[in-house]
């Protein structure tokens, strides 16, 4: 008699944990499909491919270390000027490059070259620019820096360098929210 | 060990939620100024010439010179929120073959806590004053503006321009000799 009441119990916990384990599992689905969800939203209100940038090299510092957040709108009819700081891509290059807007010659049809420097180097970015390429124009902007918050990308930063860090993290939180019960 | 990791995990959560907020209150709080002020500007001596570009198209174009004199007290416009001052100094034309350019002359970075008075006279410019092409030569208004980058601590980068304005005349042949 007591032996069939033990299993019974044991049935119950086991399904039980199996119910718990699809909720987990549905849970983890909903927090990767939300974060997306907000990820997109950004990108259509910011008009940017890519609305939040870490900032990668030192080459605006003073005002921008390794590591910062900056946060970037690409609205089209607000118009390139000199000061701004800009977050542009060469072509055929995959790393966005974050300076300011040293000239800008534009035309009377809206067409627009311009050039740029960052504020800790001493010359202009013609250097990095594609060979043959003089100016840079409309197209090869990614978005402008509007905002930005200090030191919140380090973790970027560090997980960029020590790829084995990334991996520990990734794991850590896979189970923290597998084991989570809330 | 278990009471000790939750009670560590609560901490580091409530910690960033708190350096969260403080962040935000620190941005609101600025967010609504101005960050206006009055900026004297004026020119010396202005010439152009025609020179060799070698830096860019290597075709022959209107590389103008100025001295400027600035006059500016930028020490109010810093407050716990502004990590940085980017100051620019723009001049702005309009040529045949395009109807806006702008070009930095000069530039400077004023951290908080650095000198923020301004008294140039006859200074010479950071950076060459290269046209696109010959549009210098003749040209019957250039306007210097001095702007500002304010790079705060958190929030948003605002560019503002200072009130005051001075516009000056290129003259109407290329200036022969040394610089």
């Amino acid at each position: 008699m007591s032996g069939l009441l033990n299993m019974d119990f044991l049935d119950e916990v086991r399904r039980m944990n199996k119910r718990q384990l699809y909720y987990q599992v549905l849970n983890f689905g909903m927090i990767v499909s939300s974060a997306l969800m907000i990820w997109k939203g950004l990108m259509v209100v910011t008009g940017s491919e890519s609305p939040i940038v870490v900032v990668l090299s030192g080459s605006m510092e003073p005002a921008f270390y390794r590591g910062d957040l900056l946060l970037l709108t690409n609205h089209q009819e607000e118009a390139i000027r000199v000061g701004e700081i800009v977050v542009f891509k060469i072509e055929g290059r995959d790393i966005p490059i974050v300076h300011r807007v040293l000239k800008i010659h534009e035309k009377e049809d809206g067409s627009l070259k311009f050039l740029t420097k960052g504020d800790n180097n001493s010359v202009d970015d013609r250097g990095l620019y594609a060979p043959g390429q003089l100016w840079l124009e409309k197209k090869d902007v990614v978005g402008r820096a509007r905002g930005f918050l200090p030191y919140v990308g380090i973790v970027t930063i560090l997980m960029n360098d020590y790829p084995k860090f990334k991996y520990l993290v990734l794991a850590c939180l896979g189970i923290y929210v597998l084991i989570h019960r809330e | 060990m278990n009471t000790f990791l939750s009670r560590l995990n609560t901490i580091f959560a409530f910690t960033l939620s708190v350096m969260a907020g403080l962040t935000f209150c620190c941005f609101l709080s600025t967010d609504f100024n101005l960050n206006q002020e009055n900026v004297t500007l004026g020119t010396g001596k202005v010439s152009v010439k025609e020179v060799r570009d070698y830096s860019a198209e290597k075709e022959k174009k209107d590389l103008g010179f100025i001295v400027f004199d600035l006059n500016a007290d930028l020490t109010p416009l810093f407050n716990w929120n502004v990590k940085q001052l980017f100051l620019y100094l723009t001049a702005e034309y309009e040529t045949k073959s395009h109807k806006l350019n702008q070009v930095v002359l000069w530039d400077k970075i004023v951290e908080r806590g650095n000198n923020a008075v301004f008294d140039l006279k006859n200074a010479n410019t950071k950076y060459y004053f290269w046209d696109y092409a010959h549009g210098l030569k003749g040209n019957q208004n250039v306007t210097l503006t001095l702007s500002w980058n304010v790079i705060p601590n958190a929030g948003r980068l605002p560019k503002v321009m200072g009130t005051g304005s001075h516009s000056f005349v290129f003259p109407n042949d290329y200036s022969s000799g040394r610089f």
